[in-house]
Formats: structure tokens, C-alpha cells, sequence
């Protein structure tokens, strides 16, 4: 039977663990960043460029949705550098399903800022900042509190254990806008603006961040993650999870399961089917209900159908054998993002579901490009319309043309977020879509 | 213009070759951005140098690029990532291989990219008319439209509307559009010059960043969310500096109007005539809009030299004064031109030498100027203009109100320092040396020589368009033109020498100074000057010492002036 297997989450919920430093110490917390700290120089090679290989090496993806290399990200930014290099911790988790991130900030701040001390330490950062979701006003206490102990003891602060390197991490809120997840919308909001994404090119972040400054924006799983490749090794970390889909994964499950919540995976070793109907998992769905659909990574990915069968090259696959990775996803057309699965069963009615999803993101487009602007909020009407009764026998044609002017022609990645989910659901529930037609 | 507006001319223009609808073009490597700085060239700007333009509304050359209103998409074409050799994929033939770019994810469907925000890459191929170009294109306007009141017959922007254009050119017949629309704030009131039509507003974020980047105040801001986005001034903080209505200017759409303009005229009906502002001696390019002999407005014409595309309020807003009833309009002495110039002449004949005094006024052409220094070489005449000094600032507005001092000073009728012959000519008429004196364009009694020292003159000729207390004594009153109602040309604070045209008649019996003063120069001192502002022009740069060090003359100055030496 698939178990969890916990890594980033080993003390999180265990009973006795406390979010103080001195619980953190016991349990073997800030050793990583003192071993960091003391890598020798090995030829040319400075202690920093060995660890930003070791996380190359780790094969570590981010986790905050897009499943980027780690390292291939920090590798864009120069050193030495003529400007200030800032990191920027994403903990604004708004993706409609997912709640992990708060997991950590809330149960285990410390282990994010010693995953923060040491990726900063290797990209010469001396300056760093979590932006935290404006709801989670206790997160941004505990990790205000976590901070000033880490800084009392030496982790933070000038000469950090006698390194010589200097740093400061600030927490900074947000306001409620899900656009602040954006990395570039939340370099803006940062800098005190309206978190109006930025065009890329030329405002990609390891050259032009923030302050206009080489920046590295990565989610709070990934960072986390960091500490743990120091701690075991990148080769260790690889043997997780699988090929090219290594270490652990976060996922939060939610929806019409039985046992929602959250879960510390190896990455692809677990399936959809296992995570729904596990014992260990979701424990499968409510009495006598059948499965209708799988939002599989967070509200802006591709649905996928009950009973969907994929073709990978030669091979066929269910639906519910679908490893929980990154690449598999991706070959079936959708993605893991993330990580939040969303169940549906059979009781919901389908054109209501995604008119719920229209929704959040007609009130949550940043306004500022055209496609999204106004095909935001006219998915959202046509949807509403067509959930109170008004609806046409064309209307999913034009569902998928007011998704289609919207993907791929938008500033930021919320194009494709607020597209997807309308041209998924419109392909693979045709026949719903139709049958609300007047 | 800010020093950094200055642009720098590359050395050797590099080219990069691209293909534009299938034509094989070279365009420049380098253009200048907003700020003038020589940055790699985009797409958009290579087509236009292939002489086809891009739709667009956010991007604005003089601008910061902002990428939001994705008008501007274009389908291209790339070369492919570099393979381990780190060759690019070439075609059988050799070539580079070319392939038009597809969404990642979906690799059947084109990807466009954003022309304004796009920096050429060698090789690269622009399909700008293409199919999937047009389908982007159309699916923008569509979106753009949705939400629009679509009440062109009663908007002000009509005939000058980018939407409106475009939806003629790249729209499609019918939106599919079936939803209820957006209603937003109409008629608000932005300051004490704007008004914003919410509904009407791309978004585009023009307004804001001109008010942020250029005129440095960041009054305005977009707030609400999505399709509710809205264009806003801080509470209590109307948007009110000296630059607000070269936002109307700039609006692509009929969404900020200038309260001064809006519903005056429908601008197809405006004649323009390229002019000049006299409001400083910064002397911004502007072109009048007028009908049936009446002004209604000026813009700035962009002249990178002088104002860019900018002007200030209160430069552009100084018009009102030019229809006024209260213009002088009838001679004052005799009936007629030639009756008043030749007793004038005969007047002035009997002075002596040395007793004539001429005070100019530095708001006059230097046309006017050159044919004063003309008479006052004569009657070997102090001369001087009057100094009008006030505040300057950092974008546009000079110190100096005077929009020609540099024309006083190059043709020797003031002096470095404009006024400092005046206490000197005061004396003399207090003393009885100066017993005629011609005044053009200034009260005089506000500047030193008292009414009652005018009183004393054996012979006072004033030329104004407004009555004051030197008018009321003048002994011939001749009413002279407004810089709307007549030709000429201004040395500006630079030593940009530029002509303006003659966009309104002059009321009654007022003429231009150039045309009356030449026939008195002609009269008085018998040489024979030009009869047209075109020869005059070139007389006088045959003779100004400044002017003729390059070579000026009328034609060459074009539209946009020619600097000299100050
Ligand atoms: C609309 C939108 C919202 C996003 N929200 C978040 C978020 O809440 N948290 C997050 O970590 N990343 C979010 N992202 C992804 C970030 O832009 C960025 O890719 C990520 O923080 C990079 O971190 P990683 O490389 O460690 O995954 C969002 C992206 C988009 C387009
Ligand atoms: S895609 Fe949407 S959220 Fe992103 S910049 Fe454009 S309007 Fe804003
Ligand atoms: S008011 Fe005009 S300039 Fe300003 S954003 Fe709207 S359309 Fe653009
Ligand atoms: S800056 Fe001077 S010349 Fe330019 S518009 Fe203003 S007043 Fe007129
Ligand atoms: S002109 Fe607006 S996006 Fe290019």
C-alpha cells in the first residue's frame, strides 16, 4: 500500500513539536546551513557555486506551479554581480486547492528560513524577503517571531556564524490579490505598486527584479527542499521520487473525497487513483457517489475525465493510474502546478463548477492586459448565464473562442490559468454544456 | 526637454536584416527609446521602417513601454535554439531555418509576440499581415469592444479615435458578444482642465505613465480589479499640474477630453496651421485648430528639438485673449494705412538724428525686430525690449515669458540684459534729447517711463493689439496682429530660430506689424526691402550676423527650425 513518505513534513504535525527555534534546534534544525557554511573552496570552484550545482544536480523543480528547475533558475543570475541579488520567498499560496505552504509556516517556519539562509548564502544574496499572503496574518507573526529568534542567535543578521556573509530576511504581507503570486506582479507589489504583472521579456526576474535588480523569486516548498539536498546530498535527494521527478511533493487534496487534506509524497511514486481512494490518502469518495473529474494541480489546470484513457507513445494509461509527477501530467495535457487536486464527483453539476473557477478569476485578473481583462469576465457572464437558465445551443463554441483570444496572447501566465480550466472543461464536458442550451 | 531626451547618433548605423511580409528588409540595429537612449530595434519599429505600421495603443514613442494592450501582436517567425554544436537548425539549402512560432503547450496554434516590447532577432520573419496575425488582432478589438458604449456620434474623440480606426481597419464585422456590459463612471472629473470617460478607457495606461515619467507628478492610477479597472485620481488630490491636457492629446480614445475643448467643434471640421506658443521662450511647436476665422484650440507638434510632443496648460490654454471684442481694431490718427504711414513718414523725417527712441517688444518676430533695428539705424535710435520674467520648471516652461529675447538680442535691438537701455531713454525724454519715441507691443508705463514722461514726447507711435495707458497717448495707434493672425519667425531660448503660420485674419483695420513696418522702413529710409514675409525672411539672414553663419533662409527652416548660435 503507498505511503506517505514525509520529508519536509517529518516534524510539522508530530505531537510535541513546537514552531520555536529551540524545538527546531533539538531536532536537528539549522545543522544544514552550519555544513553549508563550511563547504571548502574546491579549485575554482567557490563554496557557493558548489552548492548551486548540488541543487542543479538535486534534479529539485519548483513547487510553486510551473515545475522549473531550481537550479537552472539560479544559474541565470551572474555572479559577481554589479547589482544587489535579491531572493523573494512565494508564500502567497492562492491557488484555489491549494493550502501546503501554510503548513510549513505555520508548524515549521524555521526550516524555511534555514532553507532561505542557505540558498541565499549560495546566490550572494544579502537581502531577502517571504512575501506572505495577506490572510494569513498569524503565519506573518510566527514567521516575524522565527526571524527574530534566528536573528538573536546568529543565523541572521551581519557575519551569520562567523561567515562573513551577511542577511536580512523581512516578511512583507500582501493585500488579497491572488495576482501577487505572480512572481513579477509580486515583485511589483513589493516595491509598493499595484501588482500589475510585468511584460517579459525584458523584466525577467534574474536580470530586471526587483529594484530592477537580478532577483530569484521560489516557492516556500522549494525552499525548504534546499535544506534538505544540503543535508542529504543532491544524489541522495535524486533517488527520491523518480527520474527527472525527484525529491518529495506537498499535495493537497480537496474536493469530494472522504479524507481531504494534505500529503508528503515521493514524487511519481504515488498514482491519482491511490491518492483518491488510498486509506492513507483521501480514502476515496463519499458512499455511492462515482467520479465525474480531476482538477489535478490547482484550480488553473486542465481537467481531466473520470475514465480518461491517455496514450504515452506506445502505451495507454487510465486516469487513475497516473503517476503523481511532473512530466506524466504534462504528456497527458494538464500539469501538476501546485499540487492541489481537486475531486468531483457525480452529484455536481459541471458548467456550475466552472462557473464557480470563471469566477475567481474574473474578480482576481490584474485588469491590466486586454484578452484577460475583458475574457475574464466574459467567461464569467456566460457561465452565470448559462447556470441560471439562459443558456444556448452555441455557447460552448463560444466558450472556447473567448478562451482561445485569451491563452498565449496575455502579459502573464493568469491568461492560460483563467483559459485552461474554460477550454478543458468545454472539450471533455461538451455534452453538459450543451444540455444547458434553453 | 530633459538632457537625457537628447538622442545619440550612432557612428555607423548597423543594420539587421529581417523579412517583413516576405520582403527582405535592412533596418537599423539600434532605435531610440522615449528617453531618447539608443536601444535594440522591436518589431514594431521594423515594420515601420518597412513602411507598414502595427496597430497599437499603448505604446507610445515617447513613452515608457507598457505591453498591456497586446494590439500590437504579431505572428513571427524564429530561428531555433542552438543544437549541442551551438549551430542553429539550418534548412538543406543552408539557410537558417525559420520556424513561425506555436504556443508551447499546443504546438497547432500560433503564438503571437508583442511588437512594441519584441527586440529583433537576426533572421527572425514578421508575417505582419498574415491570417493569424488578423485573427489577433481582431480578437484584441473584439475584446476591447465588448465593453465599450460604442456611443461614437456623440463622443468628442470621433475622427480622431484609435479605436474607431482600427475597427475599421482590422475589426471584425460582428462581436459574438452577448453578455451584459460593464458600466463605469462617466463625465469624471479628473481636475480642473480633464475630464475621463471611464467607459470609453483602454486601459492603457498612456495617461498614467506620462503624468508619472515625464510630467513627474504620479497623479493618476488605475483602481478595481479585471474588466472593472478604472483610470482614478487619489482622493482629494485632483489631477491638476501644468501638463494635464497633453493627456487628452495622448487618450487614444475619446476617454480624457480637455474641458476646454470638449464639444466645441468636430475636429473635421478644424483648419490647422502649424504655429508656435508664445507663452515662454521655450517657444513649443503647436498647431492651431480654427474654423470660420475662430480658434478653438492648440496642440503641441512634436518637434524633438523643442517641446518633443508636449506642451504646458498654460501655454496652451493662452488663446482666449485672441477673439477678444476688446482688440484694438481702427487706426487711431488717421483713416487709412497709407494716410497714417505717410504722415508718420513725414513726421519722423523732420526728427533729428539720436532723438529717436525705439522700445520693441520681445514678443515680436524677429522680422518685426529686424525691420525696427532697420528705422533705428536710421535716427541712430537707443533701442530696447522689455524684460518678462517668472518661473521656470523642469520639463518645458522657461523662466524667460518672452518667446523671442534671443531674436531681440541677435539683431541688436536689446542688449545681454533686455531693459537696461530703459532707464537711459527715460532720461533722455526727461531731458528733452529723445523727443520721438516708438513703442511696439508693451505699455511702456509699466516699465519705467512714466505717462507723464510720454506726455512730454514731440512724437509718440504706438503699435498694440490691446489698449493701455501708452496706447492712450500715442500720437499714431496702429493695431497690430496676434502671432494667430500673422507669419514669422522666433529665436527661441536655444537659438532655434522657427516660423509660424497665419492661421486667422486680423480684426478691422489691424495688420500685420511686418507688412506696415516694411512699407514705413521703404518709406523713410527709401531702401527697398521685401514685400513678402518669405524675402524679408532671407534679407534678414543675409544681414544678422548669427543667421547668416548658417546661411538661413525660409524654406530650410522647415517645420521644425534651425538652431544658431547664441
Ligand atoms: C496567476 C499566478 C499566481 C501564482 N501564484 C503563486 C503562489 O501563490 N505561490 C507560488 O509559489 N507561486 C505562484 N505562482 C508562480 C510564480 O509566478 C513563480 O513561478 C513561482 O513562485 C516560482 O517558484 P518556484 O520556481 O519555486 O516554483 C503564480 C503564478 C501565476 C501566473
Ligand atoms: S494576464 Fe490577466 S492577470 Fe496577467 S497581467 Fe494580464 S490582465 Fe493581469
Ligand atoms: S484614459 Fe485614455 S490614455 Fe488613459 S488609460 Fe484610458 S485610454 Fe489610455
Ligand atoms: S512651455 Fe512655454 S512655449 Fe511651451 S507651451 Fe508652455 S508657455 Fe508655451
Ligand atoms: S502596443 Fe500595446 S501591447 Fe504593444
Amino acid at each position: 500500500m503507498p505511503q506517505e513518505y514525509k520529508l519536509l513534513l517529518k516534524h510539522a504535525d508530530a505531537d510535541g513539536y513546537s514552531n520555536d527555534l529551540e524545538c527546531y534546534e533539538r531536532h536537528g534544525g539549522y545543522a544544514a546551513l552550519r555544513q553549508a557554511l563550511t563547504i571548502a573552496p574546491a579549485g575554482d570552484n567557490t563554496p557557493q557555486a558548489q552548492l548551486r550545482k548540488r541543487v542543479l544536480d538535486s534534479g529539485l523543480r519548483g513547487r510553486g506551479g510551473a515545475g522549473f528547475s531550481c537550479g537552472l533558475k539560479w544559474s541565470f543570475v551572474r555572479h559577481p554581480n554589479p547589482k544587489p541579488v535579491y531572493l523573494i520567498c512565494n508564500a502567497d499560496e492562492s491557488e484555489p486547492g491549494t493550502f501546503k505552504d501554510r503548513q510549513i509556516i505555520y508548524k515549521d517556519p524555521h526550516q524555511l528560513i534555514e532553507g532561505m539562509i542557505i540558498s541565499c548564502w549560495a546566490n550572494h544574496v544579502n537581502l531577502a524577503y517571504i512575501y506572505i499572503r495577506g490572510e494569513f496574518t498569524e503565519g506573518a507573526k510566527i514567521l516575524n517571531t522565527a526571524l527574530a529568534e534566528a536573528r538573536a542567535k546568529g543565523y541572521l543578521g551581519k557575519d551569520i556564524l562567523g561567515s562573513g556573509h551577511d542577511l536580512e530576511i523581512h516578511v512583507h504581507r500582501g493585500a488579497g490579490a491572488y495576482i501577487c503570486g505572480e512572481e513579477t506582479g509580486l515583485i511589483e507589489s513589493l516595491e509598493g505598486k499595484r501588482a500589475y504583472p510585468r511584460i517579459k521579456p525584458p523584466y525577467f526576474p534574474a536580470a530586471l527584479g526587483l529594484y530592477m535588480c537580478p532577483t530569484i523569486v521560489n516557492n516556500v516548498e522549494t525552499l525548504c527542499n534546499v535544506k534538505h539536498i544540503v543535508e542529504m546530498g543532491a544524489e541522495a535527494f535524486t533517488k527520491l521520487g523518480t527520474p527527472n521527478n525527484t525529491g518529495t511533493r506537498l499535495v493537497s487534496l480537496s474536493g469530494d473525497v472522504k479524507n481531504p487534506g494534505y500529503f508528503e509524497i515521493e514524487t511519481g511514486k504515488v498514482t491519482l487513483g491511490e491518492l483518491i481512494h488510498d486509506e492513507n490518502f483521501g480514502g476515496g469518495l463519499r458512499e455511492g457517489r462515482m467520479l465525474q473529474a480531476v482538477i489535478p494541480g490547482g484550480s488553473s489546470s486542465k481537467v481531466l475525465k473520470a475514465g480518461e484513457i491517455f496514450k504515452l507513445g506506445e502505451e495507454e494509461i487510465a486516469l487513475l493510474d497516473v503517476p503523481y509527477d511532473f512530466d506524466t501530467l504534462m504528456k497527458i495535457g494538464t500539469m501538476s502546478g501546485s499540487g492541489a487536486i481537486i475531486v468531483i464527483d457525480d452529484s455536481r453539476d459541471i458548467v456550475e463548477c466552472l462557473a464557480n473557477l470563471a469566477e475567481f478569476y474574473a474578480h482576481e485578473s490584474c485588469g491590466q492586459c486586454t484578452p484577460c481583462r475583458e475574457g475574464s469576465l466574459w467567461m464569467n457572464k456566460a457561465l452565470h448565464r448559462m447556470t441560471h437558465g439562459e443558456g444556448r445551443a452555441e455557447d460552448a463554441d463560444y466558450l472556447k473562442h473567448i478562451a482561445q483570444n485569451i491563452q498565449g496572447r496575455t502579459i502573464c501566465a493568469f491568461g492560460e490559468a483563467c483559459a485552461w480550466p474554460v477550454l478543458s472543461f468545454v472539450e471533455k464536458f461538451r455534452d453538459e454544456f450543451e444540455a444547458k442550451a434553453k | 526637454m530633459p538632457d537625457e531626451a537628447k538622442v545619440e547618433e550612432p557612428s555607423v548605423i548597423e543594420t539587421i536584416a529581417v523579412k517583413v511580409d516576405g520582403k527582405q528588409v535592412a533596418v537599423p540595429k539600434l532605435t531610440p527609446d522615449w528617453q531618447g537612449k539608443l536601444v535594440p530595434t522591436t518589431v514594431l519599429q521594423a515594420c515601420k521602417h518597412a513602411g507598414i505600421e502595427i496597430p497599437h495603443y499603448c505604446y507610445h514613442p515617447k513613452l515608457p513601454v507598457a505591453g498591456n494592450c497586446r494590439m500590437c501582436l504579431v505572428h513571427v517567425g524564429m530561428p531555433g535554439r542552438p543544437g549541442p554544436d551551438g549551430k542553429p537548425p539550418m534548412n538543406e539549402d543552408g539557410s537558417l531555418k525559420i520556424d513561425p512560432m506555436v504556443l508551447p503547450y499546443e504546438r497547432g496554434t500560433p503564438k503571437g509576440v508583442i511588437g512594441c516590447a519584441t527586440n529583433l532577432i537576426p533572421g527572425m520573419e514578421i508575417y505582419a499581415s498574415s491570417p493569424e496575425t488578423k485573427e489577433m488582432r481582431e480578437a484584441v478589438l473584439e475584446s476591447l469592444l465588448i465593453n465599450h458604449p460604442l456611443d461614437c456620434t456623440i463622443c468628442d474623440q470621433a475622427g480622431e479615435c484609435k479605436l474607431q480606426e482600427y475597427s475599421m481597419e482590422h475589426g471584425q464585422a460582428e462581436s459574438q458578444f452577448a453578455e451584459q456590459k460593464v458600466h463605469k463612471p462617466k463625465a469624471v472629473d479628473l481636475g480642473p482642465r480633464i475630464v475621463l470617460d471611464a467607459e470609453r478607457c483602454v486601459l492603457c495606461t498612456r495617461c498614467i505613465r506620462f503624468s508619472a515619467d515625464i510630467a513627474g507628478d504620479d497623479a493618476l492610477g488605475i483602481v478595481n480589479r479585471g474588466s472593472y479597472n478604472s483610470i482614478a485620481t487619489f482622493p482629494g488630490a485632483p489631477f491638476d499640474n501644468n501638463y494635464t491636457l497633453n493627456t487628452a492629446d495622448i487618450c487614444p480614445v475619446g476617454a480624457l477630453t480637455s474641458k476646454d475643448f470638449r464639444f466645441q467643434m468636430r475636429v473635421w471640421f478644424l483648419k490647422e496651421t502649424n504655429s508656435l506658443c508664445t507663452g515662454c521662450a521655450t517657444g513649443c511647436n503647436t498647431v492651431i485648430g480654427s474654423r470660420e476665422n475662430k480658434m478653438y484650440r492648440q496642440e503641441p507638434r512634436e518637434n524633438d528639438a523643442v517641446n518633443g510632443p508636449w506642451m504646458c496648460d498654460s501655454g496652451r490654454l493662452d488663446y482666449k485673449w485672441i477673439g477678444s471684442e476688446k482688440r484694438l481694431s481702427k487706426l487711431n490718427g488717421a483713416t487709412d494705412w497709407t494716410t497714417i504711414l505717410a504722415e508718420i513718414t513725414t513726421n519722423l523725417e523732420k526728427a533729428a538724428v539720436t532723438s529717436v527712441a525705439i522700445i520693441a517688444s520681445a514678443r515680436q518676430t524677429n522680422e518685426e525686430l529686424f525691420l525696427l533695428k532697420k528705422l533705428a539705424d536710421k535716427f541712430e535710435a537707443i533701442t530696447d525690449s522689455v524684460p518678462r520674467n517668472g518661473e521656470g520648471d523642469h520639463l518645458l516652461v522657461n523662466a524667460d515669458k518672452n518667446p523671442n529675447s534671443n531674436g531681440a538680442r541677435l539683431i541688436g535691438i536689446a542688449g545681454e540684459t533686455l531693459g537696461a537701455n530703459l532707464p537711459a531713454i527715460a532720461e533722455g525724454i526727461e531731458n528733452g534729447t529723445i523727443k520721438s519715441l516708438i513703442v511696439f507691443g508693451e505699455d511702456v508705463t509699466q516699465h519705467g517711463i512714466s505717462a507723464a514722461l510720454l506726455e512730454k514726447l514731440d512724437l509718440l507711435i504706438v503699435s498694440d493689439i490691446f489698449a493701455n495707458a501708452t496706447t492712450a497717448r500715442a500720437h499714431y495707434l496702429l493695431p497690430g496682429c496676434a502671432y494667430a493672425e500673422k507669419r514669422g519667425t522666433f529665436t527661441n531660448v536655444k537659438g532655434q530660430v522657427q516660423k509660424f503660420m497665419k492661421a486667422l485674419d486680423a480684426p478691422g483695420n489691424a495688420r500685420a506689424e511686418w507688412e506696415f513696418l516694411h512699407e514705413l522702413v521703404e518709406n523713410v529710409t527709401g531702401q527697398n526691402g521685401f514685400s513678402t514675409i518669405e524675402g524679408l525672411f532671407n534679407q534678414m539672414a543675409g544681414e544678422v550676423d548669427a543667421f547668416k553663419a548658417k546661411e538661413l533662409n525660409w524654406a530650410a527652416l522647415g517645420d521644425d527650425g534651425v538652431t544658431v548660435e547664441i
